[in-house]
């Protein structure tokens, strides 16, 4: 049975914002790992970053579980935002146009305050 | 940093989809500069379709191998898969033909991930959904794989959305149970296909509700998606850039 690649780790950066660092791999196996990140670091918060830096592989089904946090996101009432993505997952992002929906920034600071330098 | 693993298998984005040469009765029309349209655009409610059928004694690899080569042979005969000549790889445009009637419509697909396991695509404004439908292989168990098909859809225009209720949602489960049906078939497997249905987001996008005038249906109806087929014989068509997806070679039909 196959089994996911997937660790994450929240982190309280500012008030109502929490990161979750991504690390490994991400999946249509990574449902469970990612919805549990995403509650924990949505419950209360105006913010979730997701910290791609250390992401290592992503497949079609890796994008469909980015939809799915982001309908969760949104049900919730807090904003999705991304940084650390390489040029390539950016590309990915763009191809499946998911950063029309989730907004994509430089670094962690920016992606925190929401605002581009 | 070291290279990602999956950089071969995904597609570069476009903005358009463009296909290439055509044979047959291949329509382009309802294709041919049209966005490519996911999951989170469209109008409709999102909707995550599952179908799955078990599969003894082959490999995930090797079933997704003659699944890739051989994809239109397991549709129903109602529809026909004209594949690109390069095989369903990343970027290539695939061209469909689908119902019967007034209910025909030719439409596309584009290939927007693909692996040993499994490919994905996305499809274009005025399909029927907007969409990334993603066929894959695993093993369950000894021996056993698990081959699915899983759709992450909403209806892209509220008159799909409308014939999403009324009938286009049980014909998709019929198309998709075919399929999966008669691939499992192919492999000696005569297990049910088992299926789940979750609605993901129930919120309909009223943003979206200008999509109805690239619906592919209405324009197959009233023939408008032969304007681009006509013009391309007659010479006028605008010239394809050299790099573009999906060259169209063969049909495949049942």
């Amino acid at each position: 049975m196959p089994t996911t690649n997937l660790t994450t780790g929240i982190r309280d950066v500012a008030e109502g914002v929490r990161v979750i660092d991504i690390r490994g791999e991400i999946t249509a196996f990574s449902d469970e790992e990612m919805s549990k990140a995403h509650e924990e670091a949505g419950d209360g918060a105006k913010a979730v970053v997701l910290n791609f830096t250390d992401l290592e592989y992503m497949n079609s089904g890796g994008i469909g579980l980015l939809v799915t946090t982001l309908i969760r996101a949104q049900r919730s009432g807090h904003a999705l935002r991304a940084y650390g993505l390489s040029e390539h997952y950016q590309e990915i992002f763009n191809l499946t146009r998911l950063d029309e929906a989730i907004s994509i920034f430089d670094d962690e600071a920016s992606a925190v305050s929401g605002r581009r330098p | 940093m070291t290279e990602p693993r999956d950089r071969g298998n995904w597609a570069k984005p476009v903005n358009e989809f463009r296909v290439g040469e055509t044979t047959g009765d291949a329509v382009i029309g309802n294709v041919e500069g049209r966005r490519p349209t996911g999951p989170l655009q469209g109008f409709g409610r999102l909707w995550q379709k599952t179908y799955q059928v078990l599969v003894p004694g082959h490999s995930p690899e090797e079933i997704i191998s003659v699944w890739k080569e051989r994809f239109g042979e397991f549709w129903p005969p109602s529809n026909k898969f004209y594949a690109p000549a390069a095989g369903l790889a990343p970027g290539e445009v695939a061209l469909i033909t689908g119902g019967r009637g007034p209910a025909r419509v030719t439409t596309g697909v584009r290939v927007i991930y693909a692996d040993e396991r499994s490919w994905s695509y996305m499809t274009p404004e005025g399909h029927p959904w907007a969409a990334i439908i993603t066929f894959s292989a695993d093993e369950v168990d000894d021996d056993v794989t698990a081959v699915m098909i899983q759709l992450m859809v909403r209806a892209n225009d509220p008159l799909y959305e409308v014939s999403f209720k009324l009938y286009t949602s049980r014909l998709e489960d019929k198309i998709w149970t075919h399929t999966l049906t008669q691939l499992a078939g192919h492999f000696g497997s005569d297990a049910p296909v088992e299926m789940a249905v979750n609605l993901i987001d129930k919120r309909r996008q009223w943003k979206q509700f200008g999509k109805i005038w690239k619906n592919s249906a209405i324009r197959t109806l009233l023939r408008r998606d032969r304007h681009v087929n006509a013009r391309r014989e007659a010479g006028t068509a605008t010239p394809v850039p050299e790099e573009h997806p999906g060259e169209i070679s063969k049909e495949e039909s049942l």
